[in-house]
């Protein structure tokens, strides 16, 4: 028997809305089936991993806090991609965003007041579009592959960062541990119902961010050039696009979201500059852009979903003592099955019996 | 398909009655930094979990989570055991000294144990360990098995914990051997076998013929057995990783610290605010046993150790010259342990300069 | 002179990993797949290397054991990404991170059991050339491996008619197609050869490098081959030079931090990756000669007519 993709003449709206359900659903029943396999109940096993986190105001709130720089980030590596530019480093904007941002209480304790926490996001912006805008500029002058130069500089982001928090910004009274002062009330993001839980105006931003990012690839002019500069360069071109305009685009666009993550997380959820201030926060949102099929509102779905595996696996461990890299497997997993669903928004599949012709044709 | 569907479902259902806690056993619960199957630090903090486990478990039921991010997700991770009816949490990793704090002043009522920080509130203590007084003896050793005089010296990061146990190891062999010479490596990394691995055999091939580490892996100590050079185990017992090269190896043993205060927070003695820095004399710390050495070197650790434990020899006792020559500690002078917690310089004959 | 020979080994035994695992991403990527799943196979080669190791007493059989758990393993990513036309970029993605998942679990049986090594070969009568011979003919059996898969890769790509459908399937998957080549066929093989190196490569870690396994041992190793490949504008023998340069920076830094420079250790742990870019720059600043060498249709799905 053999596999066979028919294109659509028309993708399917139909598939289109139930493929992630059809990914959702298989994903449990497989994760189901591995309970049962390492002899854990499957069913107490699938409700803490994905139920019981919601059930709990606190819970939602540090749902949001965990979703918050994800979805921010996704929404700029959506476009991002979209345009065919391959950001892979938003892992280390957000960390320059923190950096940059954290400057200013760091460096100057005294100035606190209302402009301290807008300049700190506006530099935490600006901190993540200068690094994001190397791998752009080293693109377009040089030709050189974005993706590896934007990956390679992760890793700097992440030395750098250590360097300023074991020296030049540590906070002189902490016995020399790395990590600068705690940040002042001035310098912190407010939380955002303090009497609920702790989630911060993150999550503000990460929606205003979405729903922003999404009128404009639905609505402008903007939008169409990205999808047209993605789809076909050439096309660009003639329709009288710059592909480098559209590369420092991308890459300012996803490098100062991801700034803003940055300088979100360090402001609201951390409240210092430490040695280090992401989980792989860069690198998952990458997951969340292409679970959320490279829309911003759907990475903001995805970007709940994706939080919401990361509080089921801690619950599921603390409840059942499973193992924390089902939470892992659970990811990739679930990744998987949404791409290979959404294969039938575009084809249909059909099995054929024995040798077939497409191939000799 | 819908009928599978069906009957997961039902299974599903049927399953999902009867979980989490016991009811009525006191719940003790841990916070890990690492996978608590590392080899290491974490790895040492789960033996003290099961020690609990083993020797109360009819009466207390344990929880962990382990591969904990610092940060948020060590805040929440902590407020979720506070909030599962947690009666005591120990936290194993310095970087959650701010989420525990945070959490502490959310639930007066769960008693919280900090391992390695300097915060403390009502109901949060720290606890330490000194580990730097087997470093001390390690020193010695090395000091007595080393022909060239030089010791090669794998660290992570440079906080004082580390910058001690590098002093404290060089005044060890520096106490047989006035001329011996440490060349430190920094590998930026708790635990990586490779890297750490690579730096042993960087320091060998600069000339050193004994290894110590301030890592978790069990890398150095496969490289030092290879080359047939000699070495120290961190944390555990790597004896299995290097049987003709380990010298000896300082050994974590929280077990009997958790018992301890798991016992003392179920009958009410428990008290907050303090701050808890046990040494050998406590158990906290053992040495692995003294192998592959001479008897005159090992009876020599042996004694050390004894005088450690019974305080006759504190390893910080002047005269110690810091390493840009000025006196830090005069002829007889102890340190204090405010300086040593804080440690951000090296004693005189360290072949490195402090990363700052 | 000793000294120069271990740390010279050093740096070889450094680079094979990563050679090995980048010559088989770099056949991948001349089919015009990019299989950004290397680090995930790579780790499931290490820890499925060391179990077999492990419970049958014989490091050659945990060397099989990679090589077919790697290939097995590069399986998901082929299926969907050939077989469905998935995004190449998420597909390998989630490799990498099912890989990482995947190998926790099944090493949580065998944290902290004693490792074998696969011993050393000594080639008699080569291993006593004067300098070289001990560099050369005094290596563990990866290492020969290493040597000859990239021997092996050039001649095939270069010299065999297969070798030159492959190139021409990576450069025009359309026109292939029209000639009557099995694209989807020949994307299988190229990415199962891909997933048997990366797993051959976690071997030598878990087998050669530290004899042991630990949660995350390739700890982004398999990102590095990813860059060489392009760094090495996919021609085999740049692959070997990219590897044992970023080997010798990787092991310098090291040594300059032993002979007590006092220069920051974090400026030191980046120069790899510093390095890694600015040869990249330098290499694809000649824009004809990367052009004439990137497979064209790297990275997009092909999905045959009918």
């Amino acid at each position: 028997m053999r596999l066979q993709l028919v294109r659509r003449p028309q993708h399917s709206s139909l598939m289109a809305a139930v493929s992630p359900l059809i990914a959702f659903a298989l994903t449990l029943i497989i994760g189901a089936i591995i309970f049962i396999a390492i002899g854990k109940p499957p069913g107490a096993a699938l409700y803490a991993y994905f139920v019981a986190p919601l059930t709990e105001m606190w819970s939602l709130h540090e749902l949001a806090i965990k979703a918050s720089p994800l979805i921010i980030i996704a929404v700029g590596l959506s476009v991002a991609y979209l345009s065919n530019n391959w950001n892979i480093g938003a892992e280390g904007q957000f960390i320059m965003g923190g950096i940059f941002g954290s400057l200013i209480p760091i460096v100057f304790p005294g100035f606190q007041n209302v402009l301290t926490l807008p300049l700190m996001i506006l530099f935490g912006i600006l901190g993540g579009m200068a690094w994001g805008a190397i791998p752009a500029f080293l693109k377009t002058r040089f030709n050189t592959n974005e993706i590896l130069t934007s990956l390679m500089l992760v890793y700097v982001a992440q030395l750098f960062l250590d360097w300023l928090a074991r020296g030049w910004l540590r906070d002189p009274q902490g016995y020399a541990f790395p990590g600068s002062i705690r940040f002042p009330p001035a310098a912190t993001l407010p939380e955002i119902a303090p009497s609920q839980g702790g989630a911060h105006y993150g999550l503000v931003f990460a929606l205003f961010v979405a729903v922003a990012l999404w009128f404009v690839m639905t609505r402008t002019l903007k939008g169409f050039e990205v999808r047209v500069m993605g789809a076909s360069p050439r096309a660009g071109r003639f329709a009288g696009f710059s592909s480098k305009r559209m590369t420092y685009f991308a890459f300012l666009l996803s490098g100062g979201l991801a700034g803003l993550a940055g300088i979100s997380e360090v402001s609201g959820a951390i409240g210092q500059l430490r040695e280090t201030i992401s989980p792989g926060y860069g690198f998952t949102a990458i997951i969340v852009a292409f679970l959320g099929r490279l829309n911003p509102l759907g990475a903001v779905v995805a970007g709940f979903v994706l939080a919401l595996t990361y509080l089921g696996g801690e619950a599921a461990q603390i409840s059942l003592g499973i193992s924390d890299k089902l939470a892992r497997v659970f990811q990739g997993l679930l990744l998987f099955l949404v791409l290979a669903c959404d294969t039938l928004i575009y084809y249909r599949v059909r099995f054929s019996a024995g040798r077939k012709a497409g191939e000799a044709a | 398909m819908k009928s599978i569907i069906f009957g997961f479902a039902t299974a599903l259902a049927l399953t999902t009655a009867g979980s989490a806690f016991a009811a009525d056993k006191y719940k003790a619960c841990f916070v890990y930094v690492g996978s608590k199957t590392d080899g290491g630090w974490t790895q040492a903090h789960e033996a003290g979990r099961m020690q609990v486990d083993a020797e109360l478990g009819d009466k207390v039921e344990t929880k962990f989570v382990e591969n904990t991010p610092e940060g948020p997700d060590a805040e929440r991770a902590i407020e979720r055991l506070a909030r599962e009816g947690c009666g005591i949490i120990f936290t194993t990793s310095f970087g959650f000294m701010d989420p525990t704090l945070a959490v502490a002043a959310k639930f007066p009522d769960v008693k919280f144990e900090h391992a390695t920080g300097f915060k403390t509130a009502a109901n949060l203590t720290t606890y330490n360990s000194r580990f730097y007084e087997g470093r001390y003896i390690i020193g010695q050793i090395a000091g007595k098995q080393s022909k060239k005089g030089v010791a090669g010296y794998i660290a992570s990061f440079p906080i004082p914990e580390v910058v001690m146990g590098i002093n404290a190891f060089l005044l060890g062999a520096r106490s047989v051997n006035p001329d011996f010479k440490l060349k430190v490596v920094w590998v930026n990394t708790w635990f990586d076998a490779g890297k750490e691995a690579d730096a042993a055999k960087a320091l060998i091939d600069q000339g050193v013929d004994i290894i110590t580490q301030h890592t978790d892996s069990t890398g150095p100590m496969q490289v030092a057995e290879e080359r047939g050079i000699q070495a120290f185990g961190q944390a555990f017992d790597q004896i299995k990783a290097g049987p003709k090269a380990q010298l000896s190896a300082i050994t974590d043993t929280w077990g009997p610290y958790y018992v301890k205060r798991i016992k003392a927070a179920m009958d009410g003695t428990w008290k907050g605010g303090e701050s808890s820095w046990d040494g050998l004399k406590d158990g906290i710390l053992t040495m692995a046993p003294y192998t592959n050495m001479p008897d005159d070197v090992k009876a020599m650790a042996m004694d050390t150790e004894a005088k450690i434990k019974s305080g006759e020899l504190h390893p910080f006792t002047g005269p110690v010259k810091k390493q840009d020559g000025t006196e830090w500690l005069a002829a007889g002078a102890k340190s204090d342990d405010g300086t040593l917690l804080g440690m951000n310089f090296y004693v005189e004959g360290v072949d490195d300069k402090l990363p700052q | 002179m000793e000294m120069a020979q271990n740390i010279i080994l050093t740096i070889m035994t450094a680079a094979t990993p990563l050679l090995i695992a980048a010559i088989g991403e770099l056949v991948v990527e001349r089919s015009g797949v990019l299989n950004l799943g290397v680090e995930g196979m790579m780790v499931i080669g290490a820890v499925c290397g060391f179990a077999a190791a492990a419970v049958t007493g014989s490091p050659w059989i945990g060397v099989l054991a990679a090589i077919v758990a790697g290939a097995l393993f590069s399986l998901p990513f082929g299926f969907l990404t050939l077989s469905l036309a998935t995004n190449q970029v998420a597909t390998g993605l989630s490799l990498t991170l099912l890989g990482v998942g995947l190998s926790g679990l099944i090493g949580e049986a065998f944290v902290g059991s004693a490792g074998l090594r696969l011993q050393s070969i000594a080639i008699p009568g080569l291993v006593d050339i004067p300098l070289v011979g001990r560099l050369l003919f005094g290596q563990d059996p990866i290492f020969y491996m290493s040597i000859a898969l990239t021997a092996g890769v050039v001649w095939f790509l270069f010299r065999t008619r297969a070798g030159l459908t492959l190139r021409a399937i990576g450069d025009s998957h359309g026109s292939a197609h029209a000639l009557g080549i099995s694209v989807i066929k020949a994307r299988y093989l190229a990415v199962m050869f891909g997933g048997a190196c990366a797993g051959l490569a976690g071997g030598h870690l878990s087998l050669v490098y530290t004899p042991q396994w630990v949660e995350n041992m390739t700890a982004g190793r398999g990102w590095i081959a990813l860059a060489l490949v392009v760094f090495a504008s996919w021609r085999p023998w740049r692959v070997m030079a990219g590897a044992y340069l970023f080997g010798a920076v990787t092991i310098g830094q090291l040594h300059t931090q032993a002979l007590g420079f006092g220069i920051p250790s974090q400026l030191l742990s980046s120069l790899p990756y510093l390095a890694t870019v600015v040869v990249l720059v330098l290499i694809s600043r000649n824009r004809r000669l990367t052009m004439m060498n990137t497979p064209a249709s790297l990275g997009r799905p092909f999905v045959p007519d009918r």
